[in-house]
């Protein structure tokens, strides 16, 4: 039984018609948010009823992007998430990676048991420890170059030091190292190097994979972080993107303005994932190959 | 030999103890606070000293029961009916203030329903929570099933080796790395009753048959718009993990399904599915988790509303332990969300057991 070409080439034609008409919808919010950030508020609205909402038309300016930097510090919360995104993915894969690092490759008394105590807090959705994790936060103290407050809500880190270890992170290090050479660890002991040295003079190379993938999954958890910051950071100076947000929704709504701000925080994880997109989708498939 | 060269108790312990105490601080020590605090009237701030309170956080929040309305009768024992002959029933009040009825203080009307000539009511100690625990689960029941197929089928057209089949993984993947913050603000433009997308669309498709609905706005509408966004931001992230448990399928077992002269349906049936089994468990339980955290979407859309409609547990913890700062009753709803995980969870570990 012959394929028939033209058949074929319908089946095709088909094929990429139905992918194409799923892409549109996965792609139009995103269309519309970045065009409208371009127009003016009564132009945004009534070009709702229309295609011209999904199109660059009209009058079209950088106006709204001047109105969002006005009514709000932008700059400012734009800084406070990269640092404390940025802070929060580099001391988690510092920190989880060593403890990755002694759960497979050293032996000690207890490591089983933390382990195991490690691997049953995957369980643990962060929604059901918001709560309490946040009396906990509000009464700890904190020495600071002003003497010892107490209390860590309103800062910084707050915002870093409860996320930098996870469960998840150590499980994703533990299983990349036990499938490395374990020959090249027992080599590189016998030669008289040390355990740090054997960290991170021999598997931190080994590791590229395992860091851009617990990187990126950091980043993403942390870079759009909302309920979080919402109940431990009520000043201004400290909050992240994700809570600004809340300022474009006092008094009167300017729609254009929320759009730009939307579009400037949301363009450079975009532009971030398109570059890396294949990272991107490694890292998450790679939580889906647990055990 | 090797023994020895791996045997290291200090080395072991420093490596581990910075990523493990801080496991341990800030989720381990906060999961058991809950449910300490669960047992106590613990407020944020608060001048009075922390009471055990025993189980009276469950009880205010899971007090449940049936009350039934006989109609009136008069002396005789006749049903006493208005001027339009209707049924007169002594009002829920007078039971559920009466000193008659302990048991049933302070409970209020959730919703009743007509039995011959009674009227059954339940009436619950929290109405809103017993919203919020059913809206979850409904979210769940209809999200889980819906985004774990349709992210199937996605993973399953995407797994063709044509060109440019990366640009749609790319552009299906796409709404998972956009914060869900922004996701459901721009949905509330899709859904707006007046200016919406949605509405705009729909009448176009249907020459202006169709009568704009304020989808977020109508209580029978807001919580399946929720779901409807829900599914679109996340059906990327699920079908990526299909895709991964596609590619684990051996190809000579599609050769021996071809050579067989298998359908397409059967090489699915018999080859494809049983290879899923596990991501598809996978799949499921992760939607699930995530279905039952559902939060910022209610809080950026709806806040709850419109009248409870879109209520859920987490939105109501945190609606308590922050909103009122009575961590008690959130840090409650927390533990009763935590055991419902928990029993999924073990509920999988059953399904995916060895056989």
């Amino acid at each position: 039984m012959a394929v028939n070409p033209d058949n074929y080439g319908l089946r095709l034609f088909v094929r990429y018609l139905v992918l194409c008409l799923i892409a549109l919808i996965f792609i139009f919010p995103l269309v519309f948010m970045i065009n409208s950030s371009f127009k003016p508020d009564s132009q945004l609205l009534a070009d709702t009823s229309s295609l011209r909402a999904f199109l660059p038309v009209g009058d079209i300016s950088l106006n709204n992007y001047f109105g969002a930097f006005r009514r709000a510090p932008v700059g400012l919360f734009v800084l406070n998430s990269v640092l404390v995104t940025g802070a929060t993915v580099l001391l988690s894969l510092l920190i989880c990676s060593l403890a990755a690092f002694s759960f497979a490759f050293l032996r000690w008394k207890g490591r089983d048991v933390l382990l195991s105590v490690v691997i049953a807090t995957l369980i643990i959705p962060f929604e059901t420890i918001a709560i309490p994790l946040l009396l906990l936060v509000s009464k700890l103290p904190w020495i600071g170059l002003d003497g010892l407050h107490w209390g860590w809500l309103n800062s910084y880190r707050v915002q870093i030091i409860p996320w930098i270890a996870d469960g998840l992170t150590i499980f994703l290090f533990v299983q990349y190292f036990k499938a490395l050479p374990g020959e090249l660890i027992e080599a590189s002991r016998v030669e008289g190097a040390s355990w740090w040295q054997v960290y991170y003079r021999v598997v931190m190379p080994l590791s590229g994979p395992v860091l851009a993938t617990a990187a990126i999954l950091k980043f993403l958890i942390m870079y759009n972080q909302y309920l979080w910051p919402l109940i431990v950071v009520q000043q201004e100076s400290y909050r992240p993107v994700m809570v600004g947000l809340g300022y474009f929704f006092q008094l009167n709504v300017a729609w254009g303005e929320v759009m730009a701000y939307l579009t400037l925080i949301t363009v450079p994880v975009l532009t971030f994932y398109l570059l890396l997109q294949r990272a991107f989708i490694a890292s998450i498939a790679s939580t889906g190959v647990k055990g | 030999m090797a023994s020895k060269l791996t045997r290291s108790n200090r080395a072991g312990w420093t490596f581990a103890l910075p990523g493990f105490a801080l496991i341990f601080a800030f989720i381990v020590l906060p999961f058991f606070f809950a449910i300490g605090l669960s047992l106590t009237n613990q407020r944020l701030l608060s001048p009075n000293p922390t009471q055990f309170v025993g189980l009276e956080n469950y009880r205010q929040l899971l007090g449940l029961a049936v009350v039934t309305l006989e109609p009136e009768r008069n002396d005789a024992g006749e049903i006493i009916r208005n001027e339009a002959g209707e049924i007169q029933y002594p009002r829920l009040r007078a039971i559920t203030r009466s000193d008659d009825y302990p048991q049933y203080r302070g409970m209020r009307e959730w919703f009743r329903w007509q039995s011959g000539e009674k009227i059954m009511t339940v009436i619950a100690s929290d109405v809103v929570f017993m919203k919020a625990l059913v809206n979850t689960f409904l979210f769940v029941l209809v999200v889980a099933p819906v985004q774990g197929s349709l992210a199937l089928m996605l993973a399953l057209l995407i797994n063709h080796k044509v060109r440019g089949i990366n640009l749609f993984r790319t552009i299906y993947f796409m709404p998972v790395v956009v914060s869900i913050v922004v996701v459901s603000l721009l949905w509330r433009f899709i859904y707006d009753g007046q200016n919406g997308l949605l509405n705009s669309i729909l009448q176009a498709l249907t020459f202006g048959l169709f009568q704009p609905v304020d989808w977020l706005g109508n209580p029978s509408t807001a919580l399946p718009a929720v779901m409807a966004m829900s599914v679109w931001q996340a059906v990327g992230f699920h079908m990526v993990i299909w895709l991964a448990g596609l590619q684990t399928i051996s190809p000579t077992l599609y050769e021996a399904a071809a050579i067989e002269g298998a359908s397409r349906w059967q090489t699915f049936r018999y080859v494809t599915w049983p290879g899923l089994r596990n991501t598809a468990v996978l799949v499921l339980v992760v939607i699930t988790m995530q279905g039952f955290a559902l939060f910022a979407q209610i809080d950026v859309m709806t806040n709850g509303g419109p009248l409870d409609s879109t209520q859920t547990l987490v939105f109501q913890a945190v609606e308590r332990g922050y909103g009122k700062q009575d961590i008690s009753g959130g840090s409650t709803i927390s533990v009763i969300l935590f055991a419902i995980v928990l029993a999924i969870s073990l509920i999988q570990r059953w399904l995916t057991r060895e056989r």
